[in-house]
């Protein structure tokens, strides 16, 4: 199954959080005019993969989504777009959607969905993985990456736009390292750190 | 924060959890340190192999709630701007992961290694009182090297314009070196990265003032908690003289501070 289930530590609500790539992705138009028709069958955050660099980030912006569904602090209307602007390190919801979400162009999909298994308002029985796995291949038409994994998202980063959306060009502390691993692990924790910082 | 080693398990909490640590996880959190101002707790956060550190700021009964719930947050979120303002500087502080300023917690870089006042007070533990090295070779020493790093530390936190607020060797600590570091403490307790933690009383300042004070924190606390390598601060400071353009003058303001000590006012 293409499909990676993360059980975050400290997770409130019994949250999991579900995630798959896509490549060659034919439908992005019609995916993108549910969300903005607000179908609710469409609530899922898929997201552009060109502007993720790693597994990581994406649990990251998980966990904060998650944290403000379960203290009631959403500023977007679901826990899902609310994943989108915790991706953003400002507080624009536009142009975080812009940014990360999907758009009719958008060929390597990522989409990550959230399953509260303990939650006061939710309560019952959740869809489980495979449950989940077999609507989503169902609504996206693209080719699943088998299986899901941290490499694979690597490598559709675009770093130039990641640069430029975490406002990493001509920091201080990139300039100085001459060794290319070293900095690009030091742009991936600066670029965490915004995502962090959003709103303060 | 004044922070005090607890020797609590996670067994037995002596203080009620945060509400964010009371949800599943692979490990129960560690109380690590009781301050004044809050508890530090190590996590894990994402996965079960990234630990973290958690600083709870815990609702302090005696304020008017709203009062204090403001308060928390600015305090919170000045703490977590300082450390992106260093991180964005190349200055080695803990990373931040998340912050839930309302709620009173954020998330921290868990640093590897121990507390620079626990290296220093091995290194000295280990040597007789008197010691024997000869002057022309003191200047070689591990500790000495371990000064000169703190030296070079300090002048690129306070080149970024940031001054820490509460320097002692116990809100420093030694991050191990990765295999193959070459230099330094030649395999030593004191080698590593110094890395500066605990930036709750940071505040931005550019002026000498302000900076030289905080080197005097620092050698007051050099002076109390390590009596033996106080005649070793020479070397902070020699190091702190060469890494920016205005340290030199802090350096001559730090005499002024000395005179008189911390408080510039004769008042109150």
């Amino acid at each position: 199954m293409a499909l990676k289930t993360t059980a975050l530590e400290n997770r409130p609500w019994g949250a999991l959080v579900h995630l798959a790539l896509f490549h060659d992705v034919t439908n992005s138009a019609f995916l993108h005019s549910q969300l903005l028709a607000k179908n609710p069958d469409y609530e899922y955050a898929f997201i552009d993969a060109s502007s993720i660099f790693s597994e990581h980030q994406l649990l990251s912006a998980a966990y904060r989504a998650i944290n403000a569904a379960a203290t009631s602090a959403l500023q977007t209307p679901n826990v899902h777009s609310e994943v989108i602007l915790s991706l953003s390190p400002n507080n624009n919801i536009a142009d975080a959607y812009r940014r990360w979400g999907i758009s009719p162009r958008t060929k390597s999909l990522i989409v990550l969905k959230i399953i509260f298994h303990d939650s006061p308002s939710v309560p019952g029985p959740q869809p489980s993985a495979a449950e989940v796995w077999s609507t989503i291949s169902q609504l996206v038409s693209g080719t699943p990456v088998d299986p899901f994994s941290d490499a694979a998202v690597r490598k559709e980063t675009n770093w130039a736009a990641v640069r430029k959306y975490y406002k990493l060009n001509g920091v201080a502390a990139l300039q100085n390292i001459a060794d290319d691993a070293a900095r690009q692990c030091q742009m991936e924790r600066l670029a965490l750190m915004g995502m962090a910082l959003r709103g303060l | 924060m004044t922070v005090n080693p607890t020797t609590a398990g996670a067994s037995e909490p002596q203080f009620p959890l945060p509400s964010i640590l009371t949800n599943p996880a692979s490990a129960p959190p560690l109380l690590i340190a009781q301050g004044a101002e809050g508890r530090l707790y190590k996590t894990t956060y994402l996965v079960p192999e990234l630990a973290c550190a958690v600083k709870y700021r815990p609702p302090k009964p005696y304020r008017h709630p709203l009062l204090d719930a403001r308060l928390t947050k600015a305090r919170l979120s000045s703490e977590a701007k300082v450390l992106d303002r260093c991180a964005r500087d190349g200055v080695p502080v803990p990373a931040l992961y998340a912050i839930d300023a309302a709620a009173g917690w954020m998330a921290l870089e868990w640093i590897e290694g121990a507390p620079v006042r626990q290296g220093i007070n091995e290194w000295l533990g280990a040597r007789p009182e008197t010691d024997t090295t000869p002057d022309e070779q003191v200047d070689q020493t591990p500790l000495v090297d371990l000064m000169r790093r703190i030296g070079t530390v300090m002048g690129a936190l306070h080149r970024t314009g940031v001054v820490h607020g509460d320097l002692t060797t116990s809100n420093m600590m030694l991050r191990p070196w990765k295999d193959g570091h070459t230099g330094g403490g030649n395999g030593t307790v004191l080698d590593g990265d110094v890395v500066l933690i605990d930036f709750g009383l940071a505040t931005q300042s550019q002026s000498d003032e302000d900076r030289a004070v905080d080197l005097y924190v620092l050698e007051r606390a050099f002076a109390s908690t390590h009596p033996r390598a106080e005649a070793h601060f020479e070397y902070v400071l020699e190091a702190y003289g060469k890494t920016f353009k205005k340290a030199p003058s802090v350096l001559v303001k730090l005499a002024d501070v000395r005179m008189r000590g911390r408080k510039r006012s004769m008042l109150g």
